[in-house]
């Protein structure tokens, strides 16, 4: 069993690192998003300060507070303090405030935009400015590269792991290579662990490569584990790549597998936070977020990279991926077919 | 010409003969199918098929375009399932052991791209447990100057060698070949020829669909003609022929009959414009013909052969 797992598995890597077009095109297209997003919200790209307001309700009553009614600043109803505390000390949040029955905010001194959110703040109201506490958070500022990096590592993943099995899979059984291993002693199983096994050590090398690369060129943050990223990393690359052989286990045209991987990647590249945090966006919406595997490999990671969580500390996330992977992987095995018929 | 072709069939098909005696007439037939039936929407593609194939023989289901032959095959071979039947290896139900066991060379098939014909003749390989010296198969296929090169870059007749090659990594008591020969050169073609006659020399069975009458007379010890999903006749090459056409024809165009040929064994072929006499007594035939032809110089003697009995049968002209 294990030669013949081993057979398949190193002709689909031989194919897939002589394909130069796609092996390069793994490893270019993140880098350039990583450098090219950093180029552009790096800097002062924003034009508005980001306040926490910690407070039960999902909305914000600008009634509540005339500092709430402040022109160009986004306030952003929180629930977790712990969370949001964790935001101003990363400068995520400029500042934190809560006008319940004891007023107080939270401010990084080591904040530009901190400070001048607190002078906003002590000036909208001078009742308030005498009444309310102030509490110092300290913590490292996380850039947006810092940020938007295990985003774009994670999409790259995504897309790799869908429709570099997905689609190869396809073409196999379309031009009928599938039919061909068919009529050989090989067995279903065998060849989907040949295909899970092949794709998660190519992309597992790309993305060590690649986050090496503009770790070192950007230098970005990394608080927690090696280890721990790599076994996040690692569940949800075979998370993805069971997700994609779920999609391929019986079509057999292109275009219909292309247009269900893309109707899976595109929701998933939007809703999982790669791009942006969908803290503030609509309950249904994140919840929605987290059905795809790609959510909890990014707050995962993240946690991980920004926050120095430990394995522990992400155990939900872990299991959440360990259940999909055994549910995609099992329903994908029992669907496979070699060939239509 | 057309007497050493027919004189080098004899001698090809005495040499299995031969073969075919050693084997103990106890021994069961390498592949039995019990009549295989197969249904798609609207088309019964297979309806109850059965033949036997002993060891050591080489069996050819003939048929034109359509006819089932490919999907019977690949019933036998396990790659499409059957509405109902069975098939029988080696005296028993095909399971692991026949996969183990059989070669196959698909009609259509594809291999990966960007791996060359010695690594994808090393996967295959791995993927038996019984398995050929594979330095031996690929002097067999003569891919020795071949095997650096990328499958994509292959031409027609090498890619056929490479299935072929592909089919007998595992050192097969069984070969499918599929129409393995369509689309290649006369020459390609010959090449082709002479390797399936080492198989055969070897005591592989050897099971071959095809369209070409020539290359089932050439190799088969034994053929099976399908139209619409049944076999219409089974027999040795020699026996359907003797037992069809008792004696030698005489081809006339048309356009040169000028008499009525009723009281002749003849049939009309519209479509090439002639007129076929079958005639054991040839001089006797010739003297009656005398009157009812205007150019006797157009007149052709040739033996019957396969293309024969298989536009016969079938009433199709063949495709290639």
């Amino acid at each position: 069993m294990l030669r013949r797992i081993f057979a398949v598995f190193a002709a689909r890597n031989r194919e897939f690192v002589r394909d130069r077009g796609s092996m390069a095109w793994n490893i270019v297209l993140p880098v350039m998003l990583v450098l090219g997003l950093s180029y552009a919200f790096g800097g002062d790209g924003r034009d508005q300060y980001t306040i926490g307001v910690l407070q039960d309700s999902a909305e914000i009553d600008s009634a509540q507070h005339p500092f709430l009614g402040t022109r160009f600043v986004e306030f952003v109803p929180v629930q977790d303090e712990a969370l949001a505390l964790r935001k101003v000390a990363h400068h995520q949040l400029d500042l934190l405030v809560s006008f319940d029955a004891t007023p107080r905010y939270w401010v990084n001194p080591e904040s530009p935009k901190g400070y001048f959110a607190e002078r906003l703040l002590l000036q909208s109201d001078s009742a308030i400015a005498n009444n309310i506490s102030k509490n110092i958070v300290d913590g490292q500022e996380i850039s947006y590269a810092d940020w938007v990096l295990p985003g774009i590592l994670g999409m790259n993943m995504m897309f790799s792991c869908l429709f570099g099995v997905g689609y190869v899979v396809v073409r196999y059984r379309k031009n009928g290579f599938l039919k061909r291993l068919r009529a050989t002693p090989l067995q279903p199983r065998e060849f989907i662990i040949a295909q899970v096994s092949s794709r998660l050590v190519l992309i597992l090398a790309i993305t060590i490569f690649v986050y090496t690369g503009t770790h070192l060129l950007l230098d970005t943050r990394m608080e927690g584990s090696y280890f721990a990223l790599l076994l996040v990393a690692t569940l949800g690359a075979i998370c993805l790549i069971a997700l994609g052989l779920l999609v391929s286990a019986r079509v057999t045209s292109e275009e219909l597998a292309g247009g269900l991987l893309n109707m899976i990647s595109w929701p998933m590249m939007m809703l999982s936070g790669v791009w942006f945090s969908l803290e503030g966006a609509n309950p249904i919406v994140q919840g929605m977020s987290r059905i795809f595997p790609l959510t909890h490999v990014l707050d995962a990671a993240r946690a991980i990279m920004l926050d120095g969580a430990g394995l522990a500390d992400v155990l939900p996330n872990i299991l959440v991926l360990v259940v999909l992977c055994i549910v995609f992987l099992g329903i994908a095995a029992a669907v496979f077919r070699w060939s239509p018929d | 010409m057309r007497h050493i072709q027919v004189a080098a069939v004899r001698r090809i098909r005495y040499s299995c003969t031969l073969f075919q005696l050693s084997a103990h007439p106890l021994m069961p037939p390498a592949l039995e199918a019990r009549n295989l039936v197969k249904h798609y929407p609207g088309v019964v593609a297979v309806d109850d098929v059965s033949f036997a194939v002993p060891q050591g023989s080489c069996f050819g289901l003939l048929g034109p375009n359509g006819a089932g032959k490919t999907t019977t095959v690949e019933i036998i071979e396990g790659v499409t399932p059957a509405t109902a039947g069975e098939v029988w290896y080696m005296g028993e139900p095909a399971g692991e052991r026949f996969r183990q066991e059989v070669g196959i060379q698909f009609q259509a098939t594809a291999l990966q791209d960007h791996i060359t014909v010695r690594e994808t003749l090393e996967m295959f390989h791995r993927l038996y447990d019984r398995r050929a010296d594979l330095a031996e198969v690929i002097k067999a296929c003569s891919l020795q100057d071949l095997l650096n090169r990328d499958n994509r870059k292959l031409s027609g007749g090498q890619r056929q060698r490479l299935f072929l090659a592909v089919a007998l990594v595992n050192q097969p008591r069984l070969v499918f070949m599929d129409e393995p020969t369509t689309g290649l050169d006369p020459q390609a073609r010959r090449n082709f020829w002479d390797l399936v006659k080492t198989i055969k020399s070897r005591g592989t069975t050897v099971i071959l669909t095809t369209h070409y009458m020539d290359e089932a007379q050439v190799l088969c010890d034994e053929i099976a003609i399908m139209d619409h999903g049944k076999i219409v006749t089974q027999g040795t090459p020699d026996a359907l022929l003797q037992e069809r056409y008792p004696g030698i024809i005489i081809e006339l165009p048309l356009a040169d009959i000028v008499g009525d040929l009723d009281s002749l064994e003849h049939r009309v072929i519209e479509d090439l414009g002639i007129v076929e006499v079958i005639s054991a007594d040839v001089s006797g035939t010739l003297e009656r013909l005398q009157p009812l032809i205007s150019d006797f110089n157009n007149i052709k003697i040739r033996q019957p052969n396969l293309e024969d009995l298989f536009l016969d049968l079938t009433g199709h002209t063949l495709r290639a």
